[in-house]
């Protein structure tokens, strides 16, 4: 029906360029069936978005780096313009630091906002992973992209190890120091495990070279591939959402992510990347200058890893010097066992999504988040492993808490000896004891309303105060989420009448359930019954 | 001549002669006598142990004795010379307060001249290393770098890169050197006050001592530059872990709830 003048104008660009890509990347049908996907809004969500907006600026900025940094141990004097390092004998790593400090345009700033983002980028993980845990986010189908993000979290701490040790500073050697005597604490294989990476004695000259392959092609490198394996698995999945009316498990509430969500959230981009600048161009962080360049006859006080390696170094630090000697070969039990509990604590949270399923034998899909006090044993450990590991970060800086503090190291150490094992216990008993009496005030708000706080005097005398009723999407709220039944034991007694003994796993299972779930552990929530008996005028006052 | 013959006869002439008369033979005296200047000093020297002695039995015997022995409360400052003392009450650490791990610096009660003289009682007591003159400590045209060597290998260990202090056992501290003199990190490095240990000229030389001096005070005094910003007080990753977990990421997420805040969903009116 076209005229053939129609037929002869040209498209606009813009539409000619899409048809064009369109035709070899079949971006149209990709791009129609994402860009109205939904997104839930909700401020913790953005957790993530911290973090890998923080990746990305530490990408940027490490690529930057790597056009002035020279890897090597080679030993120069160094004749750069900071005086009070001005002829030392040091290696071209730290030199070439330095002169990214003082001799590179915008050196000094992309170094701090570099390193300011790599602190951030992991503290940032740390609270989206406790987001993911308080909420219940974890469970299925998501365990695997709960590992992805653990795993990203542990590569991030050693990706920031790694780098931390490239300048061959004196606080980082030592740092480096304190990892060799911890390879060599393992059994057996230490001693070669240590020849082997170094390329022969401390320090060696190969060791900041490797690292630096490390710290910028293989972990990031792996890293990238699990935060897009990571993003693909959230697009997959879809967010989860907080329970309220209208959502369900099988939809998602929300924004589309074009045109809001893309705007948002590269908006956010640009403030955390802003915030990011700001406190790089205002406060220092790693002042290589200031440390000297590493030799392994000096050492400093305040030798401490960057905050990600603290549990870490108080495990160490408050660790009795214990070793064994037998045959003439000694097991440093006071390194050892610190090496043994890192990857137990680690280990521990990593497994937990798997241990959940298994004691509740839910195998169902949850998109409704927990509210953390719907949950009291499962908020009431997770508070308990970041207590232990925030003792464990007390232990890393014992001394700077002693000096600034003014107390004595020696009792530091003891307190966080004693309450690395009563602190988390002491956590679980009053965080379940807290989530309990939350999850008793939300059952009485969801039958006796909101406390008003008018005071009516009755006409006998009585004072009682006004409670007002709650809004049915508010009530919903409150008793959306489900509450578990602890597993019985399954029937001893088969189908021939034949008795059989349970399992001494099944037998852990039930006891454990009854802990989650069992008369104590939850406090039951309103029912409609109850609701109707308390609203149809039987009540009284309220 | 003829204002001079009309005085002569003057009541007050005898006077006048009689006063230049003195006079020129006072000064005389004073210009000739033998080793008046010595004698002057070695006066000046045991009147200020003299007063040194005074002001030692008030603030300083009941702990360390009244001939400076020790008694179990304080040690013996036979033989600490006046270097020691100089540090330890110019400094304000004596007199101390109270037994502890530890005796803190406080504010200085005694004016130096006093200081001197307690110095001069006490180097009286018995040889030992004595107050350094500027010349000594004085850090400018010393080896900044060389310093910066020495202090890494010497005293980083106890009081952190930069001077800032750091945590000995059971309470002890090593201070920091911020708001230290070099006079007093001088005769802290001769002396050994306290958990320090001495570093003697036989050891440390007057010259390692002022570079390290010239390094403490080029990296650590009111005049260093610090090009990356504020320093977070110069205690490396535990303080800038605190700071980017409460200014950074709580920045961060403030403002992740500020944006949520601002969502595009429509208004109620």
């Amino acid at each position: 029906m076209s005229t053939s003048s129609d037929a002869k104008r040209k498209a606009p660009a813009g539409e000619r360029v899409a048809d064009w890509a369109d035709g070899r990347l079949g971006i149209y049908s990709l791009a129609k069936a994402n860009m109205r996907k939904i997104f839930p809004d909700h401020w913790s969500f953005m957790l993530g978005e911290i973090c890998l907006y923080s990746f990305i600026i530490i990408i940027l900025t490490g690529v930057y780096l790597t056009l002035f940094f020279h890897p090597s141990m080679n030993e120069v004097h160094y004749h750069g313009s900071y005086v009070p390092m001005q002829g030392i004998r040091m290696t071209e790593a730290y030199a070439s630091t330095l002169d990214i400090s003082f001799d590179v345009r915008g050196g000094l700033l992309i170094r701090q906002i570099h390193h300011w983002a790599a602190l951030i980028f992991i503290a940032g993980m740390f609270v989206h992973m406790m987001r993911v845990f308080f909420t219940g986010a974890f469970r299925k189908p998501r365990e695997l992209n709960w590992m992805f993000g653990f795993l990203l979290f542990v590569l991030g701490m050693f990706t920031g190890f790694t780098g931390y040790s490239l300048p061959d500073d004196l606080l980082s050697g030592t740092g480096v120091r304190f990892t060799q005597g911890a390879i060599l604490a393992t059994p057996i294989v230490g001693t070669y495990l240590s020849m082997f990476l170094f390329g022969g004695e401390f320090p060696g000259h190969d060791i900041i070279a490797r690292f630096y392959s490390i710290h910028i092609l293989l972990l990031p490198g792996i890293m990238l591939g699990l935060v897009v394996a990571h993003l693909i698995l959230v697009f997959y999945h879809k967010h989860t959402q907080f329970p309220g009316p209208g959502r369900t498990n099988k939809n998602v509430v929300g924004m589309p992510l074009l045109p809001v969500y893309m705007a948002k959230a590269g908006g956010f981009f640009f403030l955390v990347f802003g915030v990011i600048a700001i406190i790089a161009a205002l406060f220092t962080i790693n002042p290589i200058w200031a440390l000297g360049p590493y030799r392994p006859d000096q050492v400093s006080t305040g030798a401490q890893p960057d905050w990600y390696m603290g549990f870490a170094e108080g495990l160490v630090r408050v660790m009795p010097g214990w070793e064994i000697n037998l045959w003439g070969h000694t097991l440093v039990l006071g390194v050892f066992i610190p090496l043994v509990v890192f990857g137990l604590v680690l280990g521990a949270i990593a497994m937990y999504p798997f241990i959940e399923s298994w004691i509740t034998g839910d195998k169902r899909e949850h998109h409704i988040l927990d509210r953390p006090r719907n949950a009291p044993t499962r908020t009431a450990l997770g508070v308990a492993w970041v207590t232990s590991y925030m003792i464990m970060l007390i232990g890393g800086g014992n001394d700077i808490f002693a000096t600034h503090l003014h107390l004595s190291i020696n009792s530091i150490t003891w307190f966080v000896r004693i309450s690395y094992f009563v602190g988390p216990v002491i956590a679980f008993i009053v965080t379940k004891r807290i989530c309990m009496g939350l999850q008793r005030r939300d059952r009485d708000k969801v039958l006796h309303g909101r406390e008003s706080g008018i005071i009516k005097r009755l006409p006998h005398g009585e004072f009682v105060e006004i409670h007002e009723p709650l809004s049915q999407s508010q009530r919903y709220s409150l008793t959306a989420h489900e509450q578990y039944q602890p597993a019985e034991l399954g029937p001893l007694v088969d189908e021939n009448g034949v008795e059989r003994k349970p399992t001494r796993g099944e037998k852990l299972r039930a006891k454990l359930s009854k802990g989650y779930y069992g008369e104590g552990n939850q406090v039951p929530k309103a029912t409609p019954e109850e609701y109707q008996e308390i609203t149809s005028g039987h009540g009284g006052h309220h | 001549m003829k204002k001079l013959s009309a005085r002569r006869r003057h009541p007050l002439a005898a006077v006048v002669v009689l006063l230049l008369a003195l006079a020129a033979t006072g000064g005389l005296y004073a210009a000739f006598a033998p080793a008046s200047k010595a004698q002057a000093e070695e006066s000046a020297q045991s009147l200020a142990i003299e007063e040194g002695k005074k002001l030692y039995s008030v603030g300083c015997a009941s702990c360390h004795g009244t001939g400076g022995q020790g008694t179990t409360d304080g040690p013996s400052l036979v033989g600490v010379g006046s270097a020691a003392v100089d540090f330890q009450v110019a400094t304000g650490r004596m007199p101390a307060q109270q037994p502890g791990a530890q005796v803190p610096q406080k504010p200085v009660i005694y004016t130096q001249a006093q200081i001197d003289q307690l110095a001069a009682y006490v180097a009286s007591l018995g040889p030992g290393p004595v107050t350094p003159t500027e010349k000594q400590y004085n850090p400018e045209g010393a080896d900044i770098a060389r310093g910066g060597d020495l202090w890494r290998t010497n005293c980083a260990q106890c009081h952190n890169f930069t001077g800032e202090g750091g945590a000995l056992t059971k309470g002890k501290y090593a201070p920091s050197l911020e708001n230290t003199t070099p006079k007093h990190i001088y005769e802290a490095m001769q002396t050994g006050p306290q958990n320090m240990p001495s570093f003697p000229d036989t050891t440390m030389p007057e010259k390692e001592k002022k570079d390290i001096i010239a390094y403490v005070k080029s990296v650590n005094g009111d005049q260093t530059p610090t090009p990356g910003g504020f320093a977070l007080g110069g205690l490396g990753p535990v303080s800038e872990g605190l700071f980017g977990w409460i200014f950074g990421l709580g920045a961060l997420v403030a403002v992740a709830i500020w944006v949520a805040a601002h969502t595009a969903k429509a208004k109620k009116s």
